[in-house]
């Protein structure tokens, strides 16, 4: 690969750009997806669900949304749980399917939308 | 690129390497692939945190997590427990005081909350090795703002706007200095960059070239622009291998960006940077003797003028600043020097970073603003003096600054305030000292590294310290007279008045502020022989308590020079005569049946 050569602000913008994300993790997005990953949640296929918000977050190109896990907590019986806050409000996901995940990420991260259907809870 | 879901940021500063943090990132590294984790979480190599006596440190963000002592034995419970199953683990985490039991988030940790950090901000934040992760932070914006729209006269006036005073200690005003240079007369100007750390106990312009080695580099060059330098070179001790090496490093990736190097981003500005490496003399972190140093000749100051400004290395005009005055440059240019100026002092803008060491709890460093009062820094943000013993004095500046007691803790830092009271802003090295610290050995302590130091070339300093330094031997060996405490004093003001750089120039200053402060305990040695803080070997004397002693002997068999003769019915008793004032007994008696005074 030849090394691309900066010749002016908008190269430095556009190289910023891009490296936006190798820093963003630490900034905390405004966005947080929190994943069940207690052994209730593991043994429900919690891992399968982590991994498709990571593989759609990364075919959308989202780099604002912090992706976090968390351990059980007590709903076992609902689990895979994923949990969604956005603009303070936080929304909890139960029985989530990997195939949940790219609607619940275009309809309620990208567009504010709670999915309703699925949705299992609020707290603000 | 992908994108990670969590970071993991292990400290790899000086400090944290020497307590095992490689083999943490290696752990960490080996355990997040074994658990199939790799395309989802990044092990990132930092900077130091500041925090380096509870290094090893390692922040799991997006939470921000701020683990402390990591061994290599934890990082399959960090990965498993927190980063596979997100439940931090508690037992790793940063505990402050018992009224706040764990304190998760860096943030909320009060070594940091009170801190303001600028010349420190990507220190522990970002990856020093990558220029990517600098650049997401901003960097290298204010080198091509200025490149593209500014003249070089606009940069000095934004510099000079900022108030930015020289960070290395003299506190010269950054912008005037620059405007001296740039105005010289000369096609052929330097622009150098001191990193001669040399204060015992000073490791703040290490951290910033380890842990945000671009900062530097973007610094110089913005310099090199307003003042028409096309060339710079950095003086670093060999002793800071690791700084050396990222150094390295950033200014091959910059060059390889086209950042460093001939026709800087198509705007006909050339900049060639070297490194330098010192070999560790105290002196050369004068400007002069270090430009003597970059010639290839021996380390040792000229007189001044004419000043580097004029005739500087290899007789061209030459700017000279600090790691710390560099690192500033950029967020003062990418900010805009109005919005450095509103912080701090009237006469003192911005932050300063302080390195705390001594008998503090929390050793690290601290960036703060300027006017924050000693206490502040002491108390609230390195936690106070350790096992809760009472503060004593604080030596401020190295061994050119002076000592600071009790009264002065609600002075506001600023250069004025120090110099009047006869110590010096200096690198910013606090040394903190209590009770058990003796004064008059602690102005010997550092009157012997200045006097090692000094290069000989003028005779005030070569024969002026070295009598000093006979003449503290003699006091705390108890052989001192009154009268050598006004040849000492005399000496003093001699040695400050007419040596030649400013390692003669500040040498006394130690010596001359615990003359001001603590004259009872230099007459205390002389007149009673004592040594109130119980610090002076010479001066003590112990002693066997009969009342609390058990009679077990302990003591006797443990004395190296026999000198505790007795036997378990008759007890026993200290042949002072012969004590050698080691110390042994005292340590090993179970029943603390043994005095020193």
């Amino acid at each position: 690969m030849t090394q691309m050569k900066i010749r002016n602000l908008d190269d430095l913008r556009k190289l910023r750009e891009s490296s936006r994300d190798l820093s963003s993790a630490r900034s905390g997005g405004e966005t947080v997806i929190i994943v069940g990953m207690g052994t209730c949640g593991i043994a429900a296929g919690a891992r399968d669900i982590l991994s498709e918000v990571m593989a759609e977050l990364a075919r959308r190109s989202i780099d604002n949304v912090a992706v976090q896990t968390t351990g059980c907590i007590g709903m076992c019986q609902d689990e895979p749980l994923l949990d969604v806050i956005r603009g303070g409000q936080r929304v909890t996901y139960g029985r989530v399917k990997p195939e949940d995940v790219p609607t619940i990420i275009a309809e309620h991260v990208v567009n504010g939308r709670v999915v309703e259907k699925m949705a299992i809870g609020r707290a603000d | 690129m992908p994108i990670y879901r969590s970071h993991v940021l292990i400290c790899g500063g000086t400090g944290c390497a020497s307590s095992g943090s490689r083999e943490v990132t290696e752990s960490f590294r080996n355990a997040i692939r074994d658990r199939g984790l790799s395309e989802e979480v990044l092990v990132v190599p930092t900077g130091c945190h500041g925090m380096c006596e509870m290094g090893p440190i390692v922040v799991v963000y997006p939470e921000g997590t701020f683990y402390c002592r990591v061994q290599k034995s934890d990082v399959a419970e960090i990965v498993e427990e927190h980063i596979y199953k997100g439940r931090p683990v508690q037992r790793l985490m940063y505990s402050g005081s018992e009224d706040m039991p764990f304190i998760p988030h860096y943030k909320e940790i009060p070594f940091y909350g009170k801190q303001h950090r600028i010349a420190l901000a990507n220190c522990g934040y970002i990856n020093p090795d990558n220029i990517e992760e600098y650049v997401a932070r901003g960097g290298y914006e204010a080198l091509g703002k200025a490149l593209a729209g500014m003249t070089p006269a606009q940069v000095i006036d934004e510099v000079k706007t900022s108030g930015l005073r020289g960070r290395g200690g003299g506190g010269f005003p950054t912008g005037l200095k620059w405007s001296f240079c740039a105005s010289a007369k000369g096609d052929k100007k330097y622009v150098i960059c001191n990193a001669d750390e040399g204060d015992p106990g000073a490791f703040m312009d290490r951290s910033i070239l380890e842990g945000d080695p671009h900062s530097i580099i973007e610094g110089m060059m913005l310099g090199a622009y307003a003042m028409g330098a096309d060339e710079g070179y950095i003086y670093c001790r060999a002793e800071y291998p690791l700084a050396i090496q990222r150094l390295k490093t950033a200014m091959a990736q910059a060059e390889a960006y086209g950042l460093l190097g001939e026709n800087i981003m198509d705007s006909g500005f050339s900049f060639t940077l070297h490194v330098k490496e010192g070999a560790g003399a105290f002196v050369c972190g004068e400007e002069t003797a270090l430009m003597a140093s970059i010639e290839g000749r021996r380390g040792m100051p000229r007189p001044r003028p004419p000043f580097p400004a004029n005739s500087g290395l290899w007789g061209c005009p030459t700017n000279i600043n600090n790691v710390e005055t560099w690192a500033n440059v950029p967020p003062i240019l990418r900010n805009g020097g109005a919005w450095y100026a509103s912080m701090g002092t009237e006469k003192s803008k911005g932050t300063k970073v302080f390195a705390l060491t001594g008998k503090i709890k929390h050793t690290g460093l601290v960036e703060v603003p300027m006017g924050i009062t000693l206490r502040e820094i002491i108390f609230d943000i390195g936690g106070g003096i350790l096992d809760d013993k009472k503060f004593k004095a604080v030596q401020i500046g190295g061994p050119s600054g002076g000592c600071l007691t009790e009264e002065h803790l609600d002075t506001p830092v600023s250069y004025e305030s120090l110099t009047a009271l006869g110590a010096i802003m200096g690198s910013g090295g606090l040394v903190v000292m209590d009770e058990t610290t003796c004064m008059v050995d602690v102005a010997k302590f550092f009157l012997e590294f200045t006097q090692k130091e000094s290069c000989g070339k003028c005779v005030p300093c070569r024969e002026g310290t070295k009598h000093m330094l006979l003449l503290l031997e003699k006091i705390t060996g108890g052989k001192g007279t009154m009268e050598d405490l006004d040849t000492l004093e005399g000496l003093a003001h001699m040695v400050k008045d007419m040596s030649l750089c400013g390692l003669g120039q500040t040498a006394p200053n130690p010596v001359l502020t615990t003359l001001r402060y603590f004259r009872d305990e230099y007459v205390a040695h002389i007149r009673d022989h004592k040594c109130p803080a119980g610090a002076c070997a010479a001066l003590l004397e112990y002693r066997i308590i009969q009342e609390a002693c058990k009679k077990c002997g302990i003591c006797a068999r443990n004395c190296p020079v026999k000198c505790i003769p007795g036997d378990r019915n008759s007890g026993y008793h200290i042949e002072t005569d012969r004590c050698i004032r080691c110390g042994t007994c005292f340590e090993k008696c179970p029943f603390g049946a043994i005095e020193k005074k």
